[in-house]
């Protein structure tokens, strides 16, 4: 679970990336984040694995709270929130198989052990092929994957995911957006930050809007909308 | 092991920054053990003229031998002597005769009557030669005292000279070997800030990135030092036969093996530790 409360951040040069923003998202949801760049989509992400601190509020990441946790327990908040970067942040000078088994090592895991968590997590995502090629040897979509598979090796609870599609076509597209479905259909909580339009109206998802660093609509998901609404009529019902 | 692999990969990919830091090493400890041997030789020349009588005296012709004895005895109770040996004139002709063995001449020239007998005396204390010297002045059988006081002091400040210059010497090369090394690891750290970035994105900790940065300054120091001494090991003993020539029957270089495998385990301990303490500074001051 996600709790935002009244969270601003302003920059040393006096510009703000968010103002005064509050969200709540439960566990299990798949939440899309959209707006026009600078909208402060990335500087939130950032903030929920606190590579980034907010000037005013409070972040609550399941019990973790990001404003005052300790600087030696970031690595035990970072094993829990899988993120799938903008830029990928993909070591280029490993193989996919060592990019994706680099957290691993960092949690000290046996090296049998890490490789075969490794396959499983490539055959999840569906490069099983690709484990000993190096980035440059691979096609946007096959990234974007690795990156996705490197942020669920730890089978985190929370993932992030900046601008997952922003640079494929829509057929890979579609597909990245199909396995982040998927690790949600696990009980993963999905949080992507997209310019997407296609993608975000096509799924019944909950979308939350910022703009200029303010929140400025939150739609729930379709199902949640009905379920509510449901929840109104029957109560009028019960009222007559 | 993974940080030891990492240390490695380090060193390989930028060998001309690791050929610098090991030279600055080799170059430090290099000093470091030749001066080690030439404090180790003063030492071993002082302790070879402190073994020596320290004060001879010479007896008038006309002194008896029970009477030196009674002298001998006199100072013997005073609680300052260590040792003391009485050296006939017979027994100071053999000696003359064993050091001109080559001169037939000067052997035709000497004969036992004008050689005088002597006591060779050692002090307890240094410090007590002068009383021990002016007593045997006094007394009306004594010809002449000698002491090398004068040698042994000469010898002591020159080596205490040494040590200080070779403590300086060592002490701006250390200074100047850490900062290279700080220099030469910060450039490998910001070389690697985006994968340290990243490293650090994934969740590892401080230590994950530190330790192979530590690592490949001990790496650095070990061979850096182990180089240093095997050169200068090898200057030593090239060089060994043409200072015993000239040093002659003193044992100045008495070099025991396990003296030098005493000095460079103690220098391995050094470098290690200069090793870390550089690359911890490094780390420091880059990797905040």
């Amino acid at each position: 679970m996600i709790v935002i409360q009244n969270v601003t951040k302003t920059f040393g040069t006096g510009a703000s990336a968010l103002i005064d923003v509050s969200l709540q998202i439960d566990k299990g949801e798949f939440v899309f984040l959209v707006g026009p760049s600078g909208s402060g989509k990335t500087t939130l992400l950032r903030m929920l694995i606190r590579d980034v601190l907010p000037t005013q509020g409070s972040i609550i990441v399941n019990d973790w709270d990001i404003v005052k946790l300790p600087s030696s327990k970031v690595p035990h908040l970072r094993k829990k929130i899988g993120v799938v970067f903008q830029d990928l942040k993909l070591l280029t000078d490993r193989t996919i198989g060592e990019n994706i088994m680099l957290p691993l090592e960092m949690a000290q895991m046996g090296h049998r052990e890490a490789m075969n968590r490794v396959e499983e997590i490539l055959e999840q995502v569906g490069i099983a092929s690709h484990k000993d090629k190096f980035p440059i040897q691979l096609s946007g979509g096959e990234l974007q994957r690795t990156a996705i598979a490197r942020a669920l090796v730890f089978s985190p609870d929370i993932l992030l995911a900046d601008e997952p599609t922003g640079n494929l076509d829509m057929a890979t597209s579609w597909e990245i957006v199909k396995v982040l479905q998927d690790i949600n259909k696990t009980g993963t909580t999905v949080v992507m930050a997209t310019h997407n339009t296609d993608i975000v109206n096509s799924l019944l998802k909950r979308i939350v809007t910022l703009e200029k660093g303010k929140l400025v609509r939150d739609d729930k998901r379709k199902d949640q909308v009905d379920k509510t609404t449901k929840e109104k009529d029957t109560t009028k019902d019960e009222g007559k | 092991m993974k940080a030891l692999r990492t240390s490695w990969k380090h060193l390989r990919r930028s060998p001309y920054q690791a050929l610098a830091a090991i030279f600055i090493m080799m170059q430090t400890f290099f000093v470091i053990t030749i001066f080690s041997f030439v404090i180790y030789g003063s030492a071993q020349l002082i302790k070879y003229f402190e073994s020596k009588p320290q004060v001879t005296a010479f007896f008038k012709d006309e002194a008896q031998p029970e009477n030196i004895n009674a002298l001998a005895d006199t100072l013997k109770t005073s609680g300052k002597v260590a040792t003391i040996r009485y050296v006939s004139k017979k027994e100071a002709l053999q000696i003359y005769k064993q050091q001109f063995k080559d001169d037939p001449l000067l052997l035709d020239l000497v004969t036992e009557g004008i050689l005088p007998a002597s006591l060779e005396i050692s002090a307890i204390n240094i410090e007590d030669l002068v009383t021990i010297s002016d007593s045997l002045k006094n007394s009306p059988l004594v010809q002449q005292v000698i002491f090398p006081r004068d040698v042994i002091e000469t010898l002591s400040s020159i080596t205490s000279a040494l040590r200080k210059v070779g403590m300086a010497i060592i002490a701006v090369l250390a200074v100047d070997a850490i900062f290279i090394m700080v220099i030469i690891i910060g450039i490998k750290i910001s070389q690697k800030k985006e994968e340290i970035e990243i490293m650090r994105l994934l969740s590892a900790t401080n230590w994950y990135i530190r330790w192979p940065f530590l690592f490949e300054g001990v790496f650095y120091g070990v061979i850096g030092a182990i180089i240093g001494w095997s050169l200068a090991s090898a200057v030593l003993l090239y060089t060994l036969p043409v200072l015993r020539s000239f040093f002659g029957s003193v044992p100045v270089l008495q070099v025991h093996p396990i003296y030098l495998l005493g000095l460079l385990g103690g220098e391995i301990i050094v470098a290690t530790i200069l090793g870390v303490f550089s690359s911890f500074l490094a780390v420091l001051r880059y990797l905040k």
